[in-house]
């Protein structure tokens, strides 16, 4: 491998692009579902993809993953593989499956046959549970952990294989706003500190703000991409969504608001 | 109980309930956590008709539980009436119907052959009329089911918690389903050689329901649904033996009987005090 860019670099939008989908449509029957969406996400770079419900993220992720065939257009996916952390996730509480199992089944979960038990294993799992912040509930049923419990052990599930690119579906929608704040920091330092490329999809991206590399805007199928800079403004918003958005300023946080009684000026 | 260990019905029905009793712990506490308990009861439901035709063939009911439940778990997969959502009227006629043929095939057989007990074996079981030579074959089917379970345990697990989570790993998620309903056929066909097609969801389930209740690890919960399934067959047919000196006429009570009397303590037991202590278990 040759000399990888440094993260800072790759925030700059010049990342080895560890992610490239060109020109990629899907069709249901007749309803165009994804129209020559392109997009790439950089070693060390966090992408949100946003758009309302039914703009098409899932299906773009579903074809990201393989698990969808892409009617024309091209996708390069890493070779180390893609972590994915799916969306709502619900897990009953009966269900025997310790945290640790899960991340566990993380490091060869699809393998036949028997597997005995290793240190090595267990260490690995023990470093993954400790770096998402899960040590303390390593031993409790997933199926009784909260929200944000549960997405951080699904985080390390997702990455104890040591993938190059990590996916995560709606990771916000079912967390309270601390926990939310949370896990994008988590995920934040995780790309940071390990070089990993994060794209992950929200209707509301105002958790997202302050970590966000870049957007992938989705609409009725087509794809905007860009800077957060770039895409993150009133103008640009207000365009895409087709009704009144504002970003504003809050002490020197973004936040996005919309409604009809924001006037755009 | 003089004489218990000298008889040769016991010394089979022994066998026969242990054999039965490991495998269905194992596959059953998968059956319990993927919710297919009602496949369960379908299998049984469908395999009378392969019991009662068995016997009006004078073929070893055990063949006829075998032949249908894997031949209707593999249909059932197809139909995909496995899961949760399945339950529909449709499904509801299809058990309906075969449990009425059963009915019929059952009647001839009373009435054409010498079989007079066909209807409470196939039903509910009679482990002490179960011949020597139909054990060795039944451990042969245990210990596909054995190996089985151990294959294909980790892609069944994800699979378990949350198919896509499997699938994104390249799980062949369709096949690892139907080889488990294929799984269940083959152990409910066991189960039904033991208490009988009508109980045999008690002996799949019954025991890895308690074992879930009390272990937060599958490994552990196996074990301890095949432990409690071997304490009440064997206790089965020890109260069963006993009973014979029992009123009212010392003939000696049903085995099933004491099988599913058992699991149902053990279940009353370990969920009765969880249920005093916590009402309600969190927001559902």
């Amino acid at each position: 491998m040759s000399t990888l860019p440094a993260p800072a670099e790759a925030a700059s939008g010049q990342a080895e692009p560890v992610l490239k989908v060109e020109g990629v449509s899907v069709s249901f029957g007749a309803r165009r579902v994804l129209d020559e969406v392109s997009f790439t996400v950089g070693r060390g770079e966090l992408v949100g993809m946003i758009g309302a419900n039914g703009a098409g993220k899932t299906t773009a992720f579903r074809v990201v993953l393989g698990l969808l065939p892409a009617d024309t257009g091209t996708v390069t996916r890493p070779h180390r593989g893609i972590g994915y952390v799916p969306q709502k996730v619900a897990i009953d509480a009966d269900t025997p499956i310790r945290a640790r199992d899960l991340v566990s089944l993380g490091v060869d979960g699809e393998r036949f046959g028997i597997r005995l038990p290793s240190r090595a294993r267990r260490r690995r799992v023990d470093e993954m549970l400790e770096a998402v912040g899960a040590a303390r509930f390593a031993d409790t049923r997933v199926g009784t952990l909260s929200g944000g419990e549960l997405q951080r052990v699904l985080i390390a599930h997702a990455l104890v294989g040591d993938p190059a690119l990590l996916i995560m579906d709606e990771p916000l929608a079912n967390l309270d706003i601390k926990s939310g704040h949370e896990i994008v920091e988590l995920v934040a330092r995780l790309t940071e500190e390990h070089g990993l490329a994060v794209l992950l999809s929200a209707h509301d991206m105002n958790a997202l703000l302050p970590h966000m590399d870049r957007v992938v805007y989705l609409a009725e199928g087509r794809a905007v991409s860009g800077t957060t800079a770039e895409v993150v403004r009133s103008d640009v918003l207000s365009r895409l969504y087709r009704y009144p958005v504002r970003v504003l300023d809050v002490d020197g946080t973004l936040v996005i608001v919309g409604g009809h009684d924001v006037r755009v000026r | 109980m003089t004489g218990f260990l000298q008889s040769g019905p016991v010394h089979v029905a022994l066998e026969a309930g242990a054999l039965t009793a490991v495998v269905s712990g194992l596959v059953g506490v998968f059956v319990v956590l993927r919710g297919q308990s009602f496949a369960g009861h379908a299998l049984g439901d469908l395999g009378t008709l392969g019991g009662s035709g068995a016997y009006l063939a004078n073929v070893n009911p055990l063949w006829g539980f075998v032949g249908v439940g894997a031949v209707v778990a593999g249909a059932m997969d197809l139909l995909g009436v496995q899961g949760r959502r399945g339950r529909d009227v449709a499904t509801g006629v299809v058990l309906g119907a075969a449990l009425g043929i059963s009915a019929l095939l059952l009647y001839l057989d009373t009435t054409t052959t010498s079989t007079t007990g066909a209807t409470i074996t196939v039903l509910f079981g009679s482990l002490f009329a179960v011949s020597p030579g139909t054990v060795p074959p039944m451990a042969g089917l245990a210990c596909l089911g054995v190996v089985a379970v151990a294959f294909v345990y980790r892609p069944l697990l994800l699979a378990s918690v949350h198919p896509e989570l499997a699938s994104i790993r390249g799980v062949p998620i369709r096949a690892v389903t139907l080889g488990f309903l294929v799984l269940m056929g083959v152990t409910v066909s066991l189960t039904s050689m033991v208490v009988g097609t009508i109980l045999s969801p008690a002996l799949l389930i019954g025991p890895p329901a308690v074992a879930l209740r009390l272990s937060r690890r599958p490994p552990v919960a196996m074990a301890m649904a095949a432990g409690l399934g071997l304490v009440a067959t064997w206790g089965g047919v020890v109260l069963a033996y006993a009973s014979q000196t029992w009123p009212p006429a010392h003939a000696g009570w049903p085995i099933s009987f004491f099988v599913v009397a058992i699991i149902f303590v053990a279940f009353v037991a370990v969920e009765l005090p969880s249920r005093l202590v916590r009402p309600k278990r969190g927001p559902d």
